[in-house]
């Protein structure tokens, strides 16, 4: 199957928005998975709450609230434009939000189990073995709970892919700016005598995210024997 | 000198003690299952807080509850040896020994690894260990931190019979070869006589009798125990 540029285009955007969506909602979800799963606080219910609220709420409602907030004119939006010339309107950059919004309580719930899974005492013992807080984190809380932040990644990845909803409600439907792969199979949809078309994006959609997924699985179980030989 | 005054309410009673322990040789803490042994431990190496209290060790405030003093469990140079060994799974034993060596620990490094016989198991993973050879490593890496106490919480109690014997005969050179005060948590009477100079006995999380080990060996209250 020999790809056209237009299905090229789509499927770079939809990797480089998706991948961009990880790479930087990443530091935050390991952050606030290690403090759901290994902090006591005040909000703590709450907090878990919010994270989890993507995955519950329509995703046309996160794209009209991050409109709210994060457009142009938005509540934080035209902060972020006055002062640093950050924009999320009608760009890739908006899109790859919208897909790490919806993604990321599946990212948290990966590695919170991951971290969860760790026996505790362990991070103990480093500590009386005179490790800080920040270096038994590093050292052993991070790459114990390896497996699991792939996981998250990988299943935040395939979420990302497939994000629809969010993204064409808060940056619309712009060819090589937000028409990643589902966009571009509804504007195809759309179009009448496009079902050819339709169908190899609809194939390329699946073969992409079980490459994830395969992925995911390899690395786990590269993870799991190194850690067993 | 190990003085500790402190009080912390556990789920079925109070731990209460105050007692000023002398901190040398070996001192094994006698104790029925759930007496406080652990929170004992756990309370020296500052992975618990007491409600209120004070713990200092060689004239430093560990804890201060009045004072609002902590120093937290990486700042107070004291091993622990826990019941499991808990080396980290993702190194290898050296990189379990050198976690966190002190500088003035390298040259005491072949000393402690020839102690305790482990210089052939450097290069493995723990997953390659049996329970003993896992157990020796994990005191050799206390060790290294240069502690000015060590704690050993039950370290025999994962072993079998074989295995606790061969331990014990490892601990009790460590005291000789290495000077270091330890205070050593067990339920067994056997193994305390075997090692320990001073012997403190603890119920329900209160210090029942303290005393060098011949002596307290022959209180009625272990006599009844036994």
């Amino acid at each position: 199957m020999i790809l056209s540029q237009y299905e090229w285009q789509v499927i770079c955007l939809s990797i480089k928005i998706a991948g961009a969506a990880i790479f930087f909602s990443l530091p935050l979800g390991v952050f606030i998975a290690w403090l759901l799963a290994r902090r006591q606080f005040i909000g703590k219910s709450l907090l878990d709450s919010l994270i989890h609220l993507p995955l519950v709420l329509p995703p046309v409602v996160l794209g009209y609230l991050l409109l709210l907030t994060m457009g142009k004119q938005g509540v934080i939006g035209q902060w972020l434009y006055i002062l640093f010339g950050i924009s999320f309107s009608f760009n890739w950059k908006g899109a790859a939000l919208a897909s790490a919004v919806v993604a990321f309580p599946l990212l948290v719930r990966s590695i919170r189990l991951a971290i969860e899974a760790i026996d505790p005492r362990l991070e103990n013992v480093a500590r009386t073995l005179g490790a800080s807080p920040l270096r038994v984190f590093y050292t052993i809380t991070l790459p114990l709970a390896l497996p699991g932040i792939f996981t998250g990644m990988v299943l935040a990845f395939a979420r990302s892919l497939g994000e629809f909803g969010a993204t064409i409600t808060f940056v619309s439907n712009i060819p090589d700016q937000t028409r990643t792969l589902p966009l571009a199979m509804y504007s195809l949809i759309e179009t009448p005598g496009s079902e050819y078309e339709t169908m190899r994006l609809c194939i390329i959609a699946i073969l992409l995210s079980m490459t994830a997924l395969l992925l995911s699985e390899w690395l786990m179980r590269w993870h799991k024997k190194k850690l067993m030989s | 000198m190990l003085y500790v005054n402190v009080k912390k309410r556990l789920p079925y009673f109070c731990f209460d003690i105050e007692h000023q322990f002398a901190c040398q040789a070996i001192t094994a803490i006698l104790g029925v299952s759930g007496a406080g042994k652990s929170t004992f431990i756990h309370l020296i190496n500052g992975l618990k807080k007491p409600d209120h209290g004070t713990i200092v060790l060689h004239s430093t405030p560990l804890i201060d509850t009045q004072r609002h003093i902590f120093i937290p469990p990486e700042k107070r140079n004291i091993g622990t040896v826990f019941q499991e060994a808990l080396l980290f799974p993702h190194y290898k034993v050296i990189k379990n020994l050198t976690y966190a060596i002190h500088n003035s620990m390298h040259q005491k490094f072949n000393e402690i690894i020839t102690v305790l016989n482990i210089g052939h198991l450097l290069d493995r993973y723990p997953s390659m260990l049996s329970g003993g050879e896992k157990q020796r490593i994990a005191i050799a890496r206390a060790l290294l931190t240069n502690p000015q106490l060590l704690l050993m919480d039950e370290p025999l109690s994962a072993l079998d019979m074989p295995r606790r014997q061969e331990l014990l005969n490892y601990i009790n050179k460590l005291s000789h070869e290495i000077n270091i005060p330890i205070i050593y948590v067990t339920h067994n009477i056997n193994e305390a006589k075997q090692i320990a100079n001073y012997v403190a006995i603890l119920e329900q999380g209160r210090l029942i009798d303290y005393g060098k080990t011949d002596n307290i060996l022959r209180s009625p209250y272990l006599t009844n125990w036994l």
